[in-house]
């Protein structure tokens, strides 16, 4: 799975909600990018969420439903005018659902560079135990 | 002798369709004018990052959604009126045994020359990463700066 050369990054619009749950606030939603990966112990999700303060960044846990909700601030000062715009600025928005092997109450969440880091461990009974088979008498 | 010719020609055959093309010449250029110069444009062909460019009196700023990038990772150059924006966005390495459900954040290197509507003062470029998003703070050079001119009566 590992990629040795390096490839050249290609401009993408950021992907926009088509059918948002019911949003209360104006603007534009988009879907983050992420990245889900599962190991026997935990879940891992990334997300890119650029411009969005821990503060302003929602991580609702409901009925075994994950849902990320992000504001992005604008950076743009009062006196500042738009010369060209090629990416829009709002919200995140994303929902997921889990299964019920996560052990709710041990969830983590880090938020660096943009980047949100959701670690979501399995409970321990969900973890595969190695069963030894003895051969019968 | 020879000018005289020249305008001794009937007007309207030589000048006409010059004339008719320049006027559509004219026309396109204002029609193109009207996409081009709507704040709010596409992509150029593929070229990462997208940027939002702003400016007020003083300054032009250049803002990209850069998530994961760290700023030392980052090359900023600045001459004359053009930024160069390189780098390349690493993906931290993941337990190897670990099996993916989703895999759309990437990784790689990028590259992208913007070019600003005037010159530069190329020693004063500052440049922030805040949260993913870097801007960079480009100071217009002094020739490039609107100038009051105060009206004196006589």
């Amino acid at each position: 799975m590992t990629e040795t050369e390096t490839k050249s990054l290609q401009a993408k619009t950021k992907k926009e909600v088509t059918t948002p749950a019911e949003q209360t606030k104006p603007g534009a939603v988009f879907y983050p990018a992420v990245d889900i990966l599962e190991t026997e112990r935990e879940l891992t999700l990334l997300a890119d969420l650029p411009g969005v303060k821990a503060k302003d960044l929602k991580i609702d846990l409901d009925d075994n439903v994950l849902t990320l909700t992000a504001d992005e601030t604008p950076l743009e000062g009062s006196g500042e005018k738009d010369i060209f715009r090629e990416y829009r600025t709002g919200r995140y928005y994303r929902q997921f659902s889990l299964s019920d092997t996560i052990d709710q109450s041990k969830i983590e969440a880090v938020l660096k560079e943009g980047v949100l880091r959701l670690t979501l461990p399995k409970v321990e009974a969900a973890t595969p135990r190695k069963i030894t088979v003895k051969a019968g008498q | 002798m020879i000018l005289r010719r020249f305008s001794d020609w009937p007007s309207f055959d030589l000048r006409s369709p010059f004339d008719e093309l320049e006027r559509m010449r004219r026309e396109l250029d204002r029609l193109s004018g009207d996409f081009t110069g709507s704040v709010f444009r596409l992509p150029s062909a593929g070229v990462f990052p997208l940027v939002n460019v702003t400016e007020d009196p003083d300054n032009y700023y250049v803002r990209a959604e850069l998530p994961g990038v760290k700023t030392d990772e980052l090359g900023i150059s600045v001459t004359g009126d053009t930024l160069t924006l390189s780098g390349e966005r690493k993906l931290p390495e993941e337990n190897e045994k670990a099996s993916y459900h989703r895999r759309e954040r990437e990784a790689g290197s990028f590259s992208r020359v913007i070019s600003l509507p005037s010159r530069l003062n190329v020693d004063k470029v500052k440049a922030h990463a805040e949260d993913g998003v870097l801007t960079v703070v480009l100071p217009k050079a002094e020739s490039a700066k609107p100038r009051q001119i105060a009206v004196k009566s006589s």
